[in-house]
């Protein structure tokens, strides 16, 4: 093609690939009998997935009561984890909607599994604020229809209400954008398969033909879908954190709630991508197409997104301190050296100091470091949330109230339970849907692949 | 989708810069082409084949305005006339509180309509079943396509244009 690429540019697609070798490359891991290593991961998160349906099950029968949540701190590891995976969910959108606004092409190598992430997290998070509720059985009370309470509306006026909605939108949005992202995919798939497996990805590719008329029309809904999800992605986050802002609790009614929230969202979010990539790229031969420089961008985003976070927290220190205000000081001084201070110290340790060593070039280009370091981040933010929900309603106005909580074989249950909920959805996607975008890959080939750019590129001019 | 009866004559090129200068030979030879189909959305098609820009963008406008004006419309008439009651000393009209759920809503209703609007004018859906000219087509071929059963088509024509513009292989399917 006559496109110029800049001599600075780096190749995306590495093997020296033609279309048929993406094609093959990426439809095989569906095509393939199941590798024993995918057998034993399904089995476990199938086995997390059980103890999901036990300790739902349990907390439906029982009652909210066996949770450990207490007058005090009505809040505990159900909403850490219901932000926590909403913080997770972030990045699919962030790479498939934002870079693909700002035409960043590395994104087409990892954003498909990381939409599959956002829709599989957001599942997760939906969970928790649903049995928290204790009669889940009217859950439906959430949607404003023509009740014959009244009849009665809900409360527009609550950032629990704005949730739902936000949180309903964000999965629906998600879900249109990556399948319409995965109907080209599925008609390749189709185009390859036979018989019964024919019948079904027929079905799944809505009749796509690859007619010209119609990419067009599919790039202007890629186009407004990722403009629509992008101030989404932003808000969905800034209304979670305002569950917290909107309050007067010491501790959570801070302004700088949304953009803390939202970066740490990001954040968590990049590292959970690269624990599944780095894992899924092994595992599927995705190395030439989920290669070392995407994994550097990533944590390039997460050495960013890390340090904002780093820098949140010490803001909402120092402006506690600058204050003047004893109950906001008492908070931070709690939340720092109170009951809970070794999650303050976990959070701290994880989310502030492990990302500076991406600073590093070769820390960043390390599949080792930036495995563990993804894992020590995602289980920073855990404790970020746990810090904020915890600790902030262990020590409330009245000292007689003061608690402390630790969670139930129930709670934790749960938890572990969501991580089987997420893994088995995540790993059935790697078997029926091809886990990298191909019609998009083929797309930059000219521009990233590199027998066309980079050291290797062969000297002719191909055109 | 129902048989047309059309007999459709393809040619399949191995590359996009072979299809691009194929497609302008045939404008300059005045041939009509059928469609042009291939593996992933090549750029500098559409100028080439006189495609007009999706006017999808405006249909996703109008039905996010819907949205829009659904949601605050509906929370102002449960809050002022249906049911008012006062949230935290707020007055019933408290638009600034009307703005995250009329914002998620505006974008629901327009991700929605447009994507329904998308399958829909391009005549897919669930289970749908569109005639395939090449199953290559989804994989490396790039294919244009005449209907030479269209009126006053010259089947000699088409063929020596495939040879002339280095088409790999010609082939033709009734759909």
């Amino acid at each position: 093609m006559g496109h110029y690429v800049s001599p600075l540019r780096i190749p995306l697609i590495e093997g020296n690939k033609t279309y048929a070798e993406i094609t093959d490359d990426i439809c095989k891991p569906t095509e393939r009998t199941p590798t024993k290593l995918w057998v034993l991961a399904f089995t476990v998160s199938v086995a997390f997935l059980a103890l999901y349906f036990f300790v739902v099950t349990w907390t439906i029968w029982q009652g909210i009561g066996s949770w450990n949540l207490n007058r005090t701190i009505g809040w505990g590891w159900d909403i850490t984890n219901f932000v926590w995976w909403v913080g997770i969910g972030h990045a699919g959108t962030l790479i498939s909607a934002i870079l693909l606004l700002f035409r960043q092409r590395w994104r087409t190598g990892v954003n498909r599994a990381a939409e599959a992430m956002t829709i599989f997290a957001v599942i997760c998070a939906g969970q928790f604020p649903i049995f928290h509720m204790g009669r889940v059985w009217l859950a439906f009370f959430v949607f404003p229809y023509p009740n014959t309470r009244g009849p009665l509306w809900l409360n527009f006026n609550s950032p629990l209400m704005w949730d739902v909605f936000a949180i309903s939108t964000y999965f629906t949005v998600s879900l249109l954008f990556w399948y319409t992202g995965l109907v080209p995919d599925f008609a390749t798939v189709r185009d390859r398969a036979k018989g019964l497996r024919w019948k079904i990805y027929n079905f799944l590719s809505f009749g796509w033909t690859g007619s010209a008329k119609h990419w067009q029309r599919w790039e202007a809904l890629s186009l407004v879908l990722a403009g629509l999800s992008t101030p989404l992605v932003l808000s969905v986050h800034t209304i979670v954190s305002f569950d917290f802002a909107t309050s007067i609790i010491p501790g959570w009614h801070t302004t700088i709630f949304p953009p803390y929230f939202v970066a740490g969202a990001i954040f968590s979010g990049f590292a959970m991508v690269l624990t599944l990539m780095i894992i899924a790229r092994k595992v599927l031969n995705l190395e030439q197409y989920i290669t070392i420089e995407h994994i550097e961008s990533m944590n390039k985003v997460i050495l960013l997104t890390g340090s904002i976070v780093g820098v949140a927290y010490l803001t909402e220190l120092f402006v506690a301190w600058y204050s003047g205000y004893i109950y906001e000081q008492f908070a931070f001084y709690n939340r720092v050296l109170g009951p809970y201070w070794w999650s303050y110290f976990g959070m701290m340790t994880c989310n502030v100091i492990s990302p500076q060593f991406f600073w590093s070039k070769k820390i960043r280009r390390s599949i080792a470091w930036t495995f563990a370091l993804s894992i020590v981040v995602n289980i920073g933010m855990w404790f970020e949330r746990f810090v904020i929900i915890a600790t902030t309603l262990a020590r409330d106005y009245l000292p007689s109230s003061w608690s402390y909580y630790s969670p139930s074989w129930v709670e934790i249950g749960m938890f572990l339970g969501s991580l089987g909920l997420f893994f088995t959805c995540f790993l059935i996607f790697t078997r029926v849907a091809p886990v990298v975008a191909i019609a998009e890959v083929k797309s930059i080939l000219k521009v990233a692949g590199d027998q066309y750019i980079g050291p290797k590129a062969k000297k002719h001019d191909h055109h | 989708m129902k048989t047309q009866n059309k007999e459709v004559l393809f040619g399949l090129y191995n590359d996009e810069t072979e299809l691009l200068s194929a497609i302008k030979h045939a404008k300059d030879d005045h041939l009509d082409i059928m469609d042009v189909l291939t593996p992933f959305p090549v750029h500098g098609l559409d100028p080439l084949l006189g495609l007009k820009e999706s006017r999808l963008h405006i249909a996703g406008f109008v039905y996010g305005a819907t949205g829009t004006l659904i949601a605050f419309l509906f929370m102002t008439w449960v809050f002022v006339r249906d049911w008012p009651i006062i949230f935290g000393g707020k007055p019933y009209f408290a638009a600034p509180s009307f703005i995250p759920v009329t914002f998620e809503f505006t974008v629901l209703l327009a991700a929605i309509g447009m994507t329904v609007t998308f399958y829909t004018i391009c005549g897919m859906g669930p289970g749908i079943i569109n005639p395939i000219l090449d199953s290559r087509i989804t994989d490396n071929k790039f294919c244009i396509a005449f209907d030479v059963t269209h009126g006053n088509a010259n089947e000699e024509k088409f063929r020596s244009f495939f040879s002339k513009t280095g088409a790999s292989e010609v082939l033709s399917k009734n759909i």
